[in-house]
């Protein structure tokens, strides 16, 4: 029976905007009491749109951006208790892989540097065994030993992000939030990206939050789903149960959104178009 | 087979002598190989017509001296280094290793792309190894007075290139020396300014928040200082010395840069590999000094160029007004200055520092925009597609 | 056959090299029909549609070809004929609404502004059908979005305003870039629904330009598929979901997650990378990722074969597929 690895609770994330001096100050509850539990060796898939929070979720509970209030566990520890200090020497075990595969490589440094770095910081391996370690990362994720002495710019985006992944992969951690990692790859690319994902959970047993906001990827690698609606969790369920029996009005309506690739089965042509539902001003 | 050694032996030994030639005759790096044949050159002319300086330097303790005999020296083994190894693979043949595309090749074969830039970084190069050698290129002393009025208010010939001064002191060798100082001062003062501002404006741009407004109120104090007066000030206090005018120079500058790399720094912060960084649990130095200051370095470069032209250009005013190095101690500022009141009967006493000055600045300006150039990456269009 | 273009060459001149990004490609668009140009980034299917009405940015251009709208050659009219015709006839969506609009000027004067150019309506006219258009595409409200301006409407409400500007002239074809690209899913939904009904209630074409393959199967009835410049399929809808006649369009539809398939099941993908323009493989420019390529792939590229007199497949092994 798998134990739990990371547990989130009453985890709120605000920031305040608005001047300080004049008028009301106000805040941007971008997570809002969140609670969630992922067992060791799972896949939790994060769904929701732009605005719902599960960008800022990931990285609080990493705290790269320092929640407000509420309690992460990782392995029965609170991590949000932990000084700098102390937390630095778990950050390692807890990584995480970013969107944007242009801007997550330093420009500067070679893809050898880039991925030497945390295995010297952390002193994974002795360093007479560095370099054999990063040909072994980078052969994990499928590229070849001598990309090493490049640089990030001679890459497509697809490779930085194995790139990426082997970075994140060199701490060997137990935890890795994906902060939609395919969302900005074309479509054969991502298919690569999700496969070395599912084959590295299954060979490295990770753990993995995988945050996204297209149901369908999420559903070809996660365990459970959790949506994510302003702030809020609305619904978490195991993968199938949740895909073919949504309660929250929320997680149906997202569903109902997904588009499926089948000219055949199309939505009917409106006689009239009403006011949506959806936000009008910003 | 012995024959072939001995070829090999020969070749070598040709260029161990006559560095350059090597290069030449394998068609290998050609353009490096004109370089280190030119540079070969002229220092074995200069030792030819000059054995008497290099033979004075060894008896007398002059700094200036000394500086330019360890760079013949040294700029001497380089060339005679690069020339063996590079003949030697040629004659064996070794496989180039592929050339790493550095962010910063690239920026460099664009930078080459720009003829004007290119033409700038030679004549500053140019000008700078001139100053260190201004010993063996001087042809008279220039402090040396003699026969005043036999010799003052020379206009150019053979023997004075650049004419003689109102104490007979040959002008030439008296802008050689002026050189050196204007392009040091240049030079070192804006290395103290970038090292300092960069260092103080990344931390402040990286930790933001208090620390951040904290040291940029010190900097915005800084600034709205008018430089002229701060550095009359400085300098009526401190004796203008080269030394000080380096120090006062640089100290003023720094806040300038500290800002411009505050914004970079602001900028880069939110970059995702920074976020990276920081998920690895690297302390906050490793960050801003592995990842930080070398991205936003290139704006900083750019105006260091720029700097420096402004920084030659504050001295020789200084110098100029009476108030920077005083004579004798040649600088342009001070040799323009003194030439002012002759104009008119000898012009050629400003003129020649005045246009070297000029030409100087210009090509650090241009400079600084083949750098901008550069570094600014063009748009891609790929992305369009 | 309200477009149709042929031969269609667009190049741009870079230092590098000749970035071929449109190279010889032929279609046409018929009156009421929705046709979608499908590719990924980079493919060249943005540069397609803004060489159709003149906007590619320099240094590229129209290097060669014909694209005839209702019968005149676009390419050939003068720079004035051609301005009446966009806007009027053709309409363009553009992928970002928030670059595409003026941010400087309410969303209502920039629609009246094109029908009182297009149109010749005075002020009032203008701001009076203005208002309806704003409230055909959705807009709830539209008497005070009238005096919004770009930044204050959330990214769903954007892009129906530019969708009322593309149409509000009853353009013959409707140009639309990723329409729907930049928008949350449930945003999103309801702009193909918008763009539909429009469709219907003005009798117009839509030219649709997307890589999200979801969005074409709602939309579209005949498809192109474009790889490095280059159309390498061409065929209705149905048949390229159900049949795909070229390996790429294949690997395409396999790469896609789809809704229901069940968890952890890996995904088809297509190795390797697609080739950088100025770099392109010899050939058939697909072949080195492809599993049916062999030595005769490597020589020329192949043109549009017929596989039935509906679909075309650029593929010398489309009978394999």
């Amino acid at each position: 029976m798998a134990d739990v690895l990371l547990s989130v609770r009453g985890l709120k994330t605000y920031f305040p905007f608005g001047s300080r001096w004049f008028g009301t100050r106000g805040v941007v509850k971008a997570v809002d009491d969140v609670e969630f539990a992922i067992k060791r060796g799972q896949v939790l898939g994060l769904v929701g749109e732009s605005g719902s929070g599960k960008t800022t979720l990931g990285r609080s509970i990493l705290r790269l951006i320092e929640p407000s209030e509420g309690e992460v566990y990782f392995e029965g520890q609170d991590i949000l208790r932990l000084s700098p200090r102390d937390f630095r020497m778990i950050r390692r075990r807890m990584q995480i892989v970013f969107q944007d595969p242009y801007a997550t490589l330093n420009p500067r440094m070679q893809i050898r540097q880039i991925i030497a770095e945390p295995l010297l910081f952390h002193k994974m391996v002795p360093p007479n065994k560095v370099t054999s370690r990063v040909i072994e990362l980078l052969t994990k994720v499928g590229m070849e030993a001598y990309f090493m002495y490049r640089y990030p710019h001679e890459f497509s985006g697809g490779q930085r992000q194995r790139i990426a992944i082997a970075r994140a992969l060199s701490m060997e951690p137990d935890f890795i939030v994906a902060d939609e990692p395919v969302s900005a790859l074309d479509v054969s690319v991502q298919a690569q990206i999700i496969n070395i994902l599912l084959r590295l959970q299954r060979t490295e047993n990770l753990t993995i939050l995988f945050i996204s906001h297209d149901l369908a990827v999420v559903e070809s690698i996660a365990d459970r789903i959790a949506v994510m609606h302003e702030g809020k969790i609305v619904e978490e369920a195991g993968t199938d149960y949740l895909i073919r029996y949504p309660h929250h009005p929320y997680t149906k309506s997202l569903l109902r959104s997904v588009l499926d690739v089948d000219p055949t089965t199309r939505r009917p042509v409106k006689r009239r178009i009403s006011a949506p539902t959806e936000p009008t001003m910003k | 087979m012995k024959r072939k050694n001995r070829f090999k032996k020969l070749i070598l030994f040709g260029a161990l002598v006559l560095p350059g030639s090597g290069h030449l005759l394998f068609k290998k790096n050609t353009k490096l190989g004109i370089h280190v044949l030119l540079g070969s050159t002229v220092v074995a002319l200069l030792l030819i017509f000059r054995w008497d300086r290099f033979v004075h330097t060894f008896q007398s303790r002059a700094f200036d001296d000394w500086l330019a005999l360890i760079f013949i020296f040294l700029s001497w083994s380089a060339m005679v280094f690069i020339s063996v190894k590079h003949t030697y693979e040629s004659l064996i043949e070794k496989i180039k290793k592929p050339k790493i595309k550095t962010p910063l090749v690239l920026a460099s074969r664009r930078f080459k792309e720009n003829k004007l830039a290119v033409i700038s970084l030679y004549v500053i190069c140019i000008f700078y190894i001139i100053a260190i050698l201004a010993p063996f290129l001087a042809t008279h002393d220039p402090s040396a007075i003699e026969n005043v009025l036999e010799t003052r208010y020379q206009s150019p010939s053979w023997e004075h290139p650049f004419g003689t001064d109102e104490y007979g002191r040959d002008l030439y060798s008296r802008a050689l020396y002026g050189a050196r100082v204007s392009l040091s001062v240049g030079l070192l003062a804006v290395l103290i300014a970038i090292t300092i501002g960069t260092l103080y404006g990344s931390v402040a741009g990286y930790f933001g928040g208090f620390i951040d407004s904290l040291m940029m109120r010190f900097v915005d104090v800084f600034i709205a200082f008018p430089t002229f007066f701060l550095l009359l000030m400085l300098v009526g206090v401190f004796e203008a010395s080269i030394v000080a005018m380096i120090l006062i120079l640089g100290l003023t500058s720094w806040p300038g840069t500290a800002r411009f790399i505050r914004g970079e720094v602001l900028s880069l912060k939110e970059k995702q590999f920074t976020e990276a960084a920081r998920a690895i649990g690297l302390p906050h130095r490793t960050i801003i000094l592995r990842h930080l200051i070398p991205n936003g370095i290139s704006p900083v470069l750019v105006s260091a160029a720029m700097m420096v032209s402004s920084m030659i250009y504050s001295e020789a005013g200084l110098s100029f007004l009476g108030i920077g190095i005083r004579p004798p101690t040649p600088t342009w500022g001070n040799m323009m200055s003194a030439g002012r009141d002759a104009l008119l009967v000898a012009w050629w006493v400003a003129l020649f520092p005045g246009g070297i000055l000029a030409a100087t600045m210009l090509s650090f300006n241009l400079l600084a925009d083949g750098l901008r150039d550069a570094f600014d990456p063009k748009v891609l269009m790929r992305r369009f597609l | 056959m309200l477009l149709k273009v042929e031969n269609l060459r667009s190049f741009f001149f870079l230092d590098e090299g000749i970035l071929r990004a449109v190279d010889d490609i032929s279609f046409h668009v018929n009156e009421e029909e929705t046709v979608a140009l499908v590719g990924e980034s980079g493919c060249g299917k943005t540069i397609a549609a803004l060489s159709l009405i003149d906007l590619i940015p320099s240094p590229g251009r129209v290097v060669k070809g014909k694209v005839y709208f209702n019968g005149q050659d676009l390419l050939k009219l003068s720079a004035e004929h051609m301005r009446r015709i966009r806007g009027k006839m053709i309409g363009f969506v553009f992928q970002e609404p928030s670059m595409a609009l003026n941010p400087v000027f309410t969303v209502g004067y920039q629609i009246a502004e094109v029908l009182r150019l297009h149109m010749g309506m005075g002020v009032k006219e203008a701001e009076r059908e203005t208002i309806r258009l704003l409230g055909e595409t959705g807009i709830p409200e539209p008497e005070k979005r009238f005096k919004a301006y770009p930044f204050e409407l959330s990214g769903g409400m954007q892009q129906r305003a530019l969708i009322a500007l593309a149409v509000s002239c009853h353009p013959r074809l409707l140009i639309a870039d990723e329409p729907t690209t930049a928008l949350d899913v449930t945003v999103q939904v309801g702009i193909i629904d918008l763009l539909r009904h429009l469709q219907k209630l003005y009798d117009m074409a839509i030219l649709l330009i997307t890589h999200d393959l979801g969005v074409v199967a709602e939309m579209a009835d005949r498809i192109m598929v474009m790889y490095t410049g280059k159309i390498v399929e061409n065929a209705p809808a149905v048949d390229i979901f159900k049949e795909p006649k070229h390996p790429y369009t294949k690997g395409l539809l396999g790469s896609i997650p789809k809704l229901g398939k069940g968890s952890k099941n890996p995904l088809q993908g297509i190795p390797g990378a697609v080739p950088d323009f100025l770099d392109l493989p010899p050939g058939c420019t697909f072949h080195p990722r492809c599993e049916l390529g062999d030595r005769d792939c490597r020589k020329k590229f192949p043109k549009l074969f017929a596989v039935d007199y509906v679909r075309h497949s650029a593929c010398y092994k489309y009978y394999k597929v």
